[in-house]
């Protein structure tokens, strides 16, 4: 494929993702002018993306790995709640506001863990041991919370986390940094390429000498943890803990990181596609909304942008497969 | 991968998950429990000389999960008036969002033979069914909130009024700002898919229309104290200037607060919807950019329960001349200011 390496897989997709963007802003710019493209519009933008994004980070890893992570969404609702209880705020109170985070970010990794061991060692389906989390963290965070919303009376922990630095809002940052940090896990690691190897062919990966019980173990936990930040983010975004935070979530997750170019049947996975993917779908909805359109009208184009996206990636794999043989 | 890294990776993500486990038993207290108690205020008192004790009733009770502040009320609000009354014995049904199970609670009432039912029903149409079949076995049906299909299904019908809402919160609106038909009029809606969203927002239209006004932007959210707050931001970056908005509901109105604090914005009015005690006292505190909420009383089951007595005991109502308690009882959707704020605060309800 030596004549068409200019427009090879990646590059095209990557390529692809960006044009979509790009003509995503050139409707938002076009019907609505300036209001699109003002600085406060942009922070909006970005602010709605970092939520899903961390936990997209966190997804990504998992399918690469031929995994799915159904329980995001109520895994993070569960450390929103765990961590705004009224004993949590109060020591939070009297030793600083990180105890929330701890709080948040230990129920992320320990729901994470659980998925992994069952996945690994119990040998129960990934479908449907998160499945299962999803609906037991629920459980567990109705019953926590009364069902109640829990506000956050901690002013530190808002303090810090509603601030801005250097012109964008923290928790922006904190999707840089973990999409970063994910980034060189993913590309520069040895972890990440065991990632990748578990993904493509198990088989062989097994016969690598990957211990992939363990490995698979680590990646559920590493996608709590994602869902852990991303818990501590939502606090501090509503300022509130509540069992319905985080309600669907996984789909819109799941959503972005294969539209972004993950193989939703493992042994690719691409953080700049996820990052994309997840811009994409804030954007879109941002776009919608400073044209006053019907809410119904949104979900269907939802619909059809993640349809699309899948036959694309599905074009791209055959054509992969044609040049290079 | 060397051995010796292996190793040290090991015992860095051993050490990692040992911290993370100490942690949650470090916090392990998920209680709830206030470091202050804090006794809860008295409802408003109305006494008539229909609650004299008079025959034993059985009232059979069945509501949708608690799932959020105002659902979680209307249950409580229920048991608190039942247990006013020692002539009534109120059996509450575990509240579920299956109708399956929801129909069964009722099949169960009619084979224990309940003086009375009272029923929110998760949907009033799959509902209809059984609430007919409690009617033919003579156990008058209070239908509450959600309506049957059918007019015989039920006895009497406590509805609030969704319409009406609209209504008042739109001509709150008209009043503080009728002087200025270019006003920038904005609505966050719940869940688009519900009929009382629907009933809501034509209220609110139809009491713009009446002063000139119209709804410039709407969004909607779901409910949700995240939802709310994702729905705001948006709305608030698409629209620069806004003299006023109208949140349909006080559950997801946190979020819509933490979305305007994070916008830094105060330019306009805010307006809730249902009545939560959190929304009651930032209108309270005077400082806030919330100015009033739209009742939509969570206190309607506990209606249907004294017109539940009222009905198996043969009674009639007070303060009207017709004989009967009525068949259907539409609630009033007051407007809560600062000026009567004090008179609604215990009815609001813990979103």
């Amino acid at each position: 494929m030596s004549g068409r390496s200019a427009l090879s897989g990646p590059a095209l997709r990557m390529g692809g993702l960006v044009l979509a963007l790009i003509l995503l802003c050139v409707v938002g710019i076009a019907t609505t002018g300036g209001r699109f493209a003002s600085a406060g519009n942009i922070t909006t933008i970005l602010s709605l993306a970092a939520v899903t994004g961390v936990v997209s980070i966190g997804m990504t890893f998992v399918i690469t790995a031929g995994g799915i992570d159904l329980s995001v969404g109520s895994v993070l609702g569960l450390a929103t709640v765990w961590a705004s209880t009224l004993s949590t705020q109060y020591m939070a109170e009297d030793y600083g506001w990180w105890v929330m985070v701890v709080t948040a970010l230990a129920v992320g990794l320990a729901a994470g863990l659980i998925n992994g061991a069952l996945v690994a060692y119990g040998k129960v389906p990934a479908f449907m041991a998160t499945l299962a989390m999803l609906a037991a963290a629920k459980g567990l965070a109705e019953l926590i919370a009364g069902r109640q919303t829990q506000r956050v009376e901690v002013d530190p922990f808002l303090d810090v986390f509603r601030a801005d630095l250097l012109g964008l809002p923290v928790i922006v940052w904190i999707f840089v940094v973990v999409a970063a940090a994910g980034w060189f896990l993913l590309n520069r690691t040895t972890f990440g390429r065991r990632t990748v190897a578990v993904g493509g062919n198990p088989e062989a990966a097994r016969l690598a000498g990957i211990k992939i019980k363990r490995h698979t173990l680590y990646l559920y936990g590493l996608t709590g943890l994602t869902a852990g930040i991303g818990a501590v983010m939502m606090l501090a975004r509503t300022t509130a803990g509540s069992s319905t935070t985080g309600t669907l979530l996984e789909l819109d997750v799941i959503a972005a990181v294969v539209v972004g170019g993950t193989l939703l049947a493992g042994g690719r996975g691409t953080i700049t596609g996820t990052v994309l993917g997840v811009l994409i779908f804030s954007t879109l909805t941002n776009v919608f909304i400073l044209n006053n359109i019907d809410s119904s009208v949104q979900a269907i184009a939802k619909g059809a942008i993640i349809v699309g996206a899948v036959l694309l990636q599905q074009w791209f794999a055959a054509r992969e497969k044609s040049t290079s043989t | 991968m060397t051995s010796s890294t292996a190793v040290r990776t090991r015992r860095v993500s051993g050490a990692f998950i040992a911290a993370a486990c100490a942690a949650l038993v470090v916090t392990g207290c998920v209680s709830n429990e206030p470091r202050d108690e804090e006794t809860a205020a008295a409802g408003p008192v109305t006494t008539t000389e229909n609650d004299e004790p008079g025959d034993e009733v059985v009232i059979g009770f069945s509501a949708p999960a608690a799932d959020h502040g105002w659902m979680g009320a209307i249950t409580a609000a229920a048991e608190a008036e039942a247990e006013k009354y020692e002539d009534v014995e109120l059996r509450v049904a575990e509240g579920t969002n299956d109708v399956n199970v929801q129909i069964s609670q009722i099949e169960g009432f009619i084979t224990d033979e309940v003086d009375a039912i009272v029923l929110l029903p998760f949907d009033g149409a799959a509902l209809t069914e059984v609430a007919l079949e409690a009617m033919e076995a003579g156990i008058p049906v209070i239908n509450v909130d959600r309506e049957f299909t059918s007019p015989f299904a039920a006895r009497t019908t406590v509805l609030g009024d969704n319409y009406g809402m609209g209504v008042s919160a739109g001509t709150y609106i008209c009043e503080q700002l009728g002087d200025n038909p270019d006003a920038v009029v904005a609505e966050i809606a719940g869940i688009d898919a519900l009929p009382l969203t629907t009933d809501r927002s034509n209220g609110f239209k139809d009491a713009l229309e009446d002063c000139g006004l119209d709804v410039d932007a709407r969004v909607a959210a779901d409910f949700t104290v995240a939802g709310g707050e994702e729905a705001t931001a948006n709305l608030l970056s698409a629209e620069p200037e806004i003299d006023a908005i109208w949140n349909h509901d006080d559950d997801q109105g946190i979020g819509v607060l933490a979305a305007i604090e994070n916008a830094g914005r105060d330019e306009f009015f805010l307006v809730g919807g249902a009545g939560s005690s959190d929304m009651m006292e930032e209108i309270q505190s005077g400082d806030s950019v919330v100015q009033a909420t739209v009742i939509y009383p969570s206190t309607q089951a506990a209606d249907g329960v004294k017109l539940a007595r009222l009905i198996a005991q043969n009674k009639t109502i007070g303060d009207l001349a017709s004989i009967g308690v009525p068949r259907t009882v539409q609630l009033f959707a007051p407007v809560v200011t600062a000026d009567n704020v004090e008179e609604y605060l215990p009815i609001g309800f813990d979103s």
